[in-house]
């Protein structure tokens, strides 16, 4: 206990729990948008119907699938890290920002068609529409590209701690930058897993 | 002890250090009590420039018509005169300051836990203070405060950029409180168990976590205004299907338990200062801390009764005044706390606690009208009246306002290691106190016959009381004034301040004044709780 | 105190990937289910099984599990947050007159 109280130790406990609390902001940021979706689903539940049938819940699925992926890379990555086996944990965090640079390729396309069929804020097929379609385009685009944005981030973080393990900065020693660059990365895989059903799969 | 008294003012954490130029040493600081100054300067020079707004849209309503400024430049300065006040003043002022400087102090840290971090979250601080002020020049919002929809969606003032200064001075304040709750969950000194925290370190406690927990919602709100803005995506306009009711809805789920995040850290400032001049232990300690939680949680479900005349259902109207009714019982609890720690007690008569007198009576005078406020049939009647700005002036100047110059005249010796001059201070805060209820209970009155908010004019009957009011915020004005500069030419020339010169029994008071670098040579062991004023304890 | 050095946890390749596997069946599930059944199942399975994919998520590969307690109540606080908050709007949005 007379341990003295260096500011500079290792507090790992803590630094996670500074990240947790992060996250937790992160999640109440979606919250919102989440919210305004089931206020606006209760009140035009055939509008955001339809509009949710003309997203492709394959497309949706295929994501999810890809997030869901990157998640486990990231996961072994920390795995290999804490095992000390260095170039294991950079193929697994390349794969790691490959997969979500799939994701963002796929969004892409994905909003690319929306556009073409003008189903975007002030696109020519919601023009002058108040029965609930053009909220939930607007929801649907705003939410979406939030995540898309969140996405981008850990990309670029991930990147970051993966040029730390190359220095040496993070080790088989002190990894908790990467444990948290993965709980970041994690948690844009948890908005993904209840962005997905809102718009695509309740129906 | 008795050589810590005459020890040379730049020492300590204001020493210069070696290798590092002077703008260096704080710009690139990572020691809270530095970070702490950086606040302070900055958040009294932003205080200073909102005062002179709410001077200006007084000085407008002394005669009737347009005096100095036409119609939309007061809607412009009533909007930055709030965007200032509350979003670069009033909330972050205490925890910001005094928590950063004192909360690592208090508990036997060295630091907080992520000193880098806090330095970043002060420059996210200066970022959207500066974009808030940009908009002065090139357009100032004249939404109010609230930015509320549609009216913000549409209107040609500068709304984008107001709305993003907000966002960025929320991340400021989430990084701040999440830093001290890691900071108290673990960084601790050996004995310092929860409850024998001083109660000013529970009050941050509670604050940290609405911090955390409100402000996103508000940020969030904020990027759907600008993505209204920019590409129209609906949710707020009518005219797309959206509802302009939501906005208000997560606007308040933010901006009401905002009001708990400017008055618990001035209260928590109190709880500190009453048991140390009354010298006995204070009443109710584990009520108090509670309480704080209490505030927190209650406070953080009456948002809906800013919108009672909105059009929102009745149901919820209903629940919103109920809970609005029910969170006067942990404010009320404070109060009858502290009064029943000066009960008996041995009271030292010393400005600080000249101060919290001050804020004991106007807070309480803000409750109790709040209260009026919360009844939902007479809220209809005084809704958007001068009653509602009084009432807020009362809880967030007279409360928060005047627990933070409590708080600062608490601890500015400990701070600066000088001690300014008591008189001068007593005199400014006999003339505020006395401007400070000229100018605002008026208010109340001028409520009450039915002048509404935010008109840069008013009808004949009420010139009497808009008149009083403005004579008041002349006084008001000049003794804070008088109470900044009497505290600057402290800081420069004071005279040496001693270690403990209120006589107190936490952490703080027990290192030197100015503190040292990392505060302890060794982590202290606490044996005893904050308040323990007996003999030889 | 002394907690603070404890020695981290390691979560072997197998469970990851067995966590993986079950989060790649539940989503086969969702997806499949999607608009059958009764309007209230539409509603509430979807939810369901994202709840049981984030758990997944949250105790396995963010090592929920394997943190002190701490990290849990903070779960709840969260919790009661979003419930409570969501309470009071549907008390407006559902009975506008």
């Amino acid at each position: 206990m007379s341990k003295p109280h260096d500011i500079s130790h290792r507090d790992y406990t803590g630094a996670k729990l500074g990240m947790w609390l992060f996250l937790f902001t992160e999640f109440f940021l979606f919250f919102g948008p989440v919210l305004l979706y089931a206020v606006f689903r209760f009140r035009y539940p055939h509008a955001f119907i339809d509009a949710s049938l003309k997203l492709d819940a394959g497309v949706g699925a295929l994501n999810t699938v890809i997030l869901l992926t990157s998640s486990l890379c990231m996961a072994l990555a920390i795995t290999a890290m804490q095992r000390g086996r260095k170039g294991l944990t950079l193929f697994l965090l390349a794969l790691t920002v490959t997969l979500g640079s799939f994701f963002l390729v796929n969004k892409y396309f994905e909003w690319g068609a929306k556009f073409a069929h003008g189903l975007y804020p002030g696109g020519e097929a919601l023009a002058g529409n108040a029965d609930g379609t053009a909220i939930f385009y607007g929801l649907y685009f705003f939410t979406t590209g939030l995540h898309g944005l969140h996405v981008l981030a850990g990309m670029a973080i991930i990147i970051g701690a993966a040029l730390m393990v190359h220095e040496g900065r993070i080790n088989s020693t002190d990894f908790v930058k990467l444990e948290n660059t993965g709980l970041y990365w994690h948690l844009v895989d948890v908005v993904w897993i209840f962005l997905f059903p809102v718009f695509y799969l309740v129906r | 002890m008795a050589a810590d008294n005459t020890r040379g003012i730049r020492e300590g954490y204001l020493a210069s250090e070696p290798g590092k130029g002077f703008i260096a040493s704080w710009l690139l600081t990572t020691d809270h009590k530095r970070i702490g100054i950086l606040y302070l300067f900055s958040i009294l020079s932003f205080f200073l420039v909102g005062v002179v707004f709410g001077l200006l849209m007084r000085l407008e309503l002394i005669s009737r018509g347009p005096t100095i400024m036409e119609a939309h430049t007061y809607n412009a300065f009533f909007t930055l005169h709030g965007v200032i006040m509350l979003f670069l003043f009033i909330i972050p002022v205490v925890p910001s300051i005094f928590g950063n400087f004192l909360l690592p102090i208090m508990i036997g840290a060295r630091d907080v836990a992520f000193p880098r971090l806090n330095l970043l979250s002060w420059y996210f601080y200066m970022a959207g203070a500066l974009l808030a002020l940009t908009t002065l020049i090139i357009g100032p919002a004249d939404t109010g405060w609230t930015f509320y929809a549609p009216y913000s969606l549409r209107t040609g003032s500068s709304v984008s950029l107001a709305v993003f200064s907000v966002f960025v001075l929320g991340i400021s304040s989430i990084l701040t409180g999440l830093n001290f709750v890691v900071t108290v969950h673990r960084l601790r000194a050996p004995g310092m168990t929860w409850f024998r925290l001083p109660l000013f370190v529970w009050s941050l406690y509670a604050t940290a976590w609405i911090q955390i927990i409100a402000t996103p919602i508000l940020g969030v709100n904020l990027l759907l205004v600008m993505a209204e803005r920019f590409f129209g995506i609906g949710v707020f306009d009518p005219a797309k299907g959206g509802d302009p009711i939501l906005y208000q809805h997560l606007f308040w789920i933010y901006s009401h338990p905002a009001v708990y995040i400017m008055v618990l850290p001035a209260m928590g400032a109190v709880s500190e200062i009453v048991p140390v001049f009354a010298r006995r232990v204070i009443f109710g300690y584990k009520a108090i801390a509670y309480s704080s939680i209490g505030i927190a949680a209650v406070g953080s479900l009456v948002w809906g009764h800013h919108m009672f005349v909105s059009g929102f259902s009745y149901t919820a109207a209903v629940y919103f005044s109920l809970f609005t009714f029910f969170v006067a019982i942990p404010s009320a609890i404070k109060v009858y706390n502290w009064v029943g720690t000066l009960y008996k007690g041995s009271i030292v008569m010393d400005t600080p606690f000249y101060f919290v007198l001050a804020f004991i009576f106007l807070f309480s005078i803000g409750g109790l009208s709040g209260l009026i406020l919360g009844a939902l049939s007479v809220n209809v009647h005084l809704h958007d009246t001068y009653f509602v700005v009084a009432h807020f002036h009362y809880i967030k100047f007279g409360g928060a306002g005047f627990g933070m110059l409590a708080a600062l005249h608490y601890w500015f010796p400990k701070i600066s290691g000088r001690m300014y001059n008591k008189r001068v201070a007593n005199f400014a805060l006999v003339f505020l106190f006395i401007g400070f209820n000229t100018l605002y209970f008026p208010m109340f009155i001028l409520g009450y016959e039915g002048m509404p908010r935010r008109y840069f004019d008013y009808l004949p009957q009420y010139v009497l009381w808009q008149h009083v009011s403005i004579v008041g915020s002349w006084i008001l004005g000049a003794s804070i004034f008088t109470m900044i500069g009497n505290l600057l030419v402290a800081a420069f020339r004071g005279a040496a301040a001693p270690m403990n010169p209120w006589g107190a029994r936490t952490l703080e008071w027990q290192v030197s004044s100015p503190p040292p670098k990392e505060n302890f040579e060794t982590i202290p062991e606490v044996t005893r709780g904050p308040y323990d004023f007996r003999e030889g304890a | 105190m002394d907690a603070k050095e404890t020695k981290e946890r390691i979560v072997g390749a197998p469970t990851l990937f067995a966590v993986w596997a079950a989060l790649l069946g539940l989503t086969w599930l969702t997806v499949d289910l999607s608009g059958k059944g009764m309007a209230i199942f539409v509603l509430a399975a979807p939810f369901l099984i994202a709840s049981a994919k984030a758990f997944l998520v949250v105790d396995y590969f963010m090592r929920l599990k394997y943190e002190p307690s701490i990290f849990r109540y903070i779960f709840l606080i969260v919790f009661g947050t979003i419930a409570v908050v969501s309470f009071l709007v549907y008390q407006d949005v559902a009975y506008r007159q």
